[in-house]
């Protein structure tokens, strides 16, 4: 490290970073040199007796302090663009990524690849691919910050955030909590490993580095075995019935509430759907969700569940004839 | 008159021409006398006890914090520990020293006279806020002795919800503080508005007392929202209702909403009083009417009313929509420009003045350089994109640090050092007042700048072991061996100050040669103040009409403030 001042450059975002940081960094400096080094050279300048020539003292001068007010506003808004402007590309989640889900908990991370490999306080990263980390926690708040990404986002509980980024150097990083989360805080980290993307492959076909035996399941397959064993389709069929909508295509559409609300059927709806029914009933029916599931799940089997449920787009022609059986608007 | 609370009516009614000796801290000598005052000056310097008393138990968390962290494996302490003493350093400072320190102490003891009356608007009222403020201590400090505080000053729920420490009765006294805050905000602004003198127009007043008025401004419309936030918490921790427990409901980002709301401007309530010193100590050590007072003046009214439309910056990264960050940080970066036209204002006041590098202006000139790195890498902050990279790090730690220690706490030692003469009539010596203005600037930065890098490198706030990034360990031993150099600069003061109580110098009643009041009037002042109301004809800082002090004459023109009798 050779006491760097920066931590390394691992992802596409931390050049950009880096680039705005210098330069304010140079801002910063220009103003504190130049004024405080004004405010010591006056002070000396025209300590009292000094014959330093005090003519023509002006107190009061909207030339000046217009002068004076604008050229650090138009810095700032210029910074502020550019600010910004990289904040909303950090911000918008790219279609295409890899999405790895990351649940926090006191005191430690659960991450899983999406074919099911699991790991603990590790992530292994593609390099060269855009990742998407969905993350969400299961007690207090949380925060996942990867210095050599120069990414972070907070892990909440009870939504889902993300954040994502591209790696651009092979390499073990630091990956640590920073969200002040209770006694073991500071050991609630670990590292995110950049491998090639072959590497990556092979690492998820072996099942990851502490693999249990036998192939991993992926998510769906998982969210699939505890759909039939929560006995879920007893009410959610392939068509909506009298006891409950049909899950199949629901991810993303529109649904109207009772109340006549209409609300996106996103990963945060569908989870406060499994553990807390009543929260939003749809528009024709009644809460008749037959068990209290928030004590039963964990984070990572309603994420399971939602995996499952998104993968049913499948009111697959053949099958159904009318789709959407005018429950959507 | 001792025995009871002291109206001002009453006392103007019995005033004692020739008793030049007797004063506010001589006039009576009973405890009884000073715990049932309704004298500000006494209530001043009964808050300048305790405050220091406060300030005294946070910087020994503090070192303590800073000793442990020399060692990536810790050194002496288990992590609850750790964690409870960084909450303790936190909650004492911001509620029991920053917050208070210079509006109760010096705003306390120095608006009445600066706009010449005889007391606050509300004397018991006045009393009230100490001994809530005194409730609010003793009932923070049993949380601490009773186990502690784990949650960091911030509370952030739903830890704060669910965590088993003394959290609800540490929130039950910071409720109470707000209640003390509140009726000094409020006693200021009714005094401000009412009891100015004759003459003593919005256009004359300190700037001092336009940056209390902000304060006050700021203490009574903020207070009440996070007073209710932490009752909320409360009401969660004892009841369960969801409020912020997702668990139960709630939503814990809101948590962050509310308590920003406050908090945020509780920076300017931290702050803008320090401005209001500096511009009194630049004006009267360069012997110049302030350089665009009126800027001045309004710039911290702006300050006040824009503060409270940035709370959102702090929540960049914790579930805010991302067009909600952008239009905080873009208001964000307009409430800089307030800030940096008070800096380029006193800058432009010492050009050509006539400059004395007294304790008190080296301490100024200590705060521009400080608040000018503290303002500054606020920008970091308020900019989106880096703020992801750096919030809760220690550059946030560094950041504020230079605003709230290198800003406020620097202002109220100047201050301290400014009015110390006025408040108990004797003089310190002034190259050991100098001295330790240089150690705290000194210190301060050895303390403070490693962390700025260190923030940059990716070292997160609240830690207390980094054995999985030993790289971060020599920034920390280098601000810990910084952190000796500013305790020496703290120690000092206190040291001198004390000795001076009783082997200083006296003083008149203008020792600086400055402008305003409060130099009108003996040093330590009366009980009632003046004894007539001053008539004020000039304007604020009239340094253009020559000195006025104890020896001025009755028939020279050169008087800044006429007293008629």
């Amino acid at each position: 490290m050779n006491y760097d001042i920066a931590p390394p450059q691992a992802s596409t975002f931390a050049p950009k970073v880096d680039a705005l940081f210098y330069v304010i960094s140079a801002l910063t400096a220009f103003f504190t040199i130049v004024v405080f080094a004004l405010v010591l050279y006056f002070a000396v300048k025209y300590r009292k007796g000094s014959k330093a020539d005090r003519s023509n003292i002006v107190h009061d001068s909207h030339k000046i302090e217009l002068a004076w007010s604008l050229p650090p506003l138009v810095l700032g808004l210029g910074i502020f663009a550019w600010g910004a402007q990289v904040f909303i590309e950090m911000r918008t989640m790219p279609k295409d990524a890899i999405e790895i889900f990351v649940i926090g908990k006191q005191w430690m991370w659960h991450v899983q690849h999406p074919n099911g490999v699991r790991e603990n306080n590790e992530i292994h990263v593609p390099l060269g691919k855009k990742v998407k980390l969905t993350m969400i926690s299961q007690d207090v708040i949380h925060a996942v910050y990867i210095p050599a990404f120069r990414a972070q986002y907070q892990v909440i509980p009870g939504r889902y955030t993300s954040l994502w980024f591209e790696p651009t150097k092979e390499g073990k990083y630091p990956l640590f909590c920073n969200m002040y989360c209770g006694t073991q805080h500071s050991e609630m980290g670990g590292y995110v490993y950049v491998v090639k993307p072959d590497e990556y492959a092979q690492f998820l076909e072996r099942g990851g580095d502490k693999k249990k035996p036998g192939a991993p399941t992926s998510l769906v397959e998982r969210g699939k075995e505890l759909y039939t064993k929560l006995n879920c389709m007893g009410c959610h069929e392939l068509n909506d019935n009298v006891r409950g909508p049909s899950l199949h295509g629901i991810a993303g559409q529109k649904r109207k509430l009772v109340k006549g609300e209409l609300v996106t059927a996103d990963d945060d709806y569908l989870r406060e759907s499994i553990i807390r029914p009543e929260a939003k009933i749809v528009n024709g029916y009644e809460n008749t969700m037959p068990q209290d599931y928030k004590g039963q799940l964990t984070e990572e089997q309603i994420r399971e569940l939602l995996e499952y449920i998104k993968s049913l787009t499948g009111k697959s022609a053949s099958v159904t004839p009318t789709p959407n059986e005018g429950m959507n608007p | 008159m001792s025995a009871t609370v002291v109206t001002p009516g009453e006392a103007v009614q019995a005033p004692e021409p020739e008793s030049s000796s007797v004063n506010y801290l001589n006039v009576s000598h009973t405890l009884r006398s000073w715990l049932l005052t309704g004298d500000h000056k006494r209530i001043a310097v009964l808050y300048l006890i305790s405050v220091s008393f406060f300030f005294f138990l946070g910087s020994i968390a503090a070192s303590l914090v800073r000793i442990e962290l020399m060692s990536p494996n810790g050194l002496m302490m288990e992590s609850e520990t750790y964690n409870k003493m960084f909450s303790a350093h936190g909650i004492i400072m911001i509620f029991f020293f920053l917050i208070p320190s210079i509006p109760a102490i010096f705003g306390n003891f120095l608006i009445p006279i600066m706009i010449g009356a005889r007391d606050l608007a509300f004397p018991r009222l006045n009393l009230a806020s100490w001994y809530m403020y005194m409730v609010a201590g003793v009932l923070v400090l049993t949380s601490f002795l009773m186990g502690g505080v784990e949650s960091g000053w911030t509370f952030y729920t739903p830890y704060s919800s669910l965590t088993t420490s003394q959290v609800t009765l540490c929130l039950i006294g910071l409720f109470i503080m707000g209640f003390s805050s509140i009726a000094t905000g409020l006693n200021f602004i009714v005094t401000i508005h009412k009891m100015r003198a004759p003459g003593m127009t919005w256009d004359r007043l300190p700037l001092f007392v336009w940056a209390h008025y902000a304060t006050s401004i700021i203490i009574i419309l903020g207070t009440p929202v996070v007073a209710i936030t932490l009752l909320l918490v409360v009401m969660e921790r004892l009841f369960d209702i969801g409020v912020f427990n997702p668990a139960n409901g709630g939503d814990p980002v809101l948590f962050q909403h509310m308590f920003w709301f406050y908090s945020h401007p509780a920076v300017y309530i931290m702050v803008l009083p320090g401005m209001g010193v500096i511009s009194e100590v630049i004006s009267n050590f360069s012997q110049k009417r302030t350089f665009g007072y009126h800027m001045i003046a309004y710039s911290s009214l702006a300050i006040a009313l824009l503060g409270f439309l940035v709370w959102g910056h702090h929540m960049f990264v914790a579930g805010q929509s991302m067009y909600q960050g952008v239009v905080f940080s873009l208001l964000s970066f307009v409430l800089a420009v307030p800030s940096a036209i008070k800096v380029f204002n006193w800058t432009a006041t010492i050009y050509k003045g006539q400059v004395r590098l007294q304790t008190p202006m080296v301490y100024a000139l200590g705060f521009l350089g400080l608040f000018l790195i503290g303002g500054l890498t606020g920008l970091y902050l308020a900019c989106l994109a880096t703020d992801v990279h750096l919030t809760a790090t220690y550059f946030i730690v560094a950041h504020f640090h230079y605003v709230m220690v290198g800003g406020a706490m620097v202002a109220f030692l100047g201050a301290l050092h400014y009015w110390w003469p006025k408040m108990f009539g004797r003089m310190y010596p002034d190259s050991w007042g100098k001295m330790s203005a240089l150690l705290v600037f000194v210190g301060f930065n050895l303390t403070f700048f490693p962390q700025f890098v260190m923030g940059y490198m990716g070292m997160p706030r609240r830690y207390h072991y980094y054995y999985f990034a030993p790289e971060f360990q020599p920034y920390h031993i280098a601000s810990t061996l910084g952190s000796s150099v500013l305790a020496v600069g703290l120690i000092l003061p206190a040291l001198y100050l004390t000795w001076s109580l009783k082997y200083g110098k006296k003083v008149g009643p203008n020792p600086w040669n400055a402008r305003g009041l409060e130099w009108e009037t003996a040093s330590p002042p009366i009980p009632t103040n003046f004894e007539e109301i001053p008539i004020v004809e000039r304007e604020a800082y009239d340094f253009d009409h020559g000195p006025i002090d104890d020896t001025w004459d009755e028939e020279s023109p050169v008087r800044a403030h006429e007293v008629k009798r």
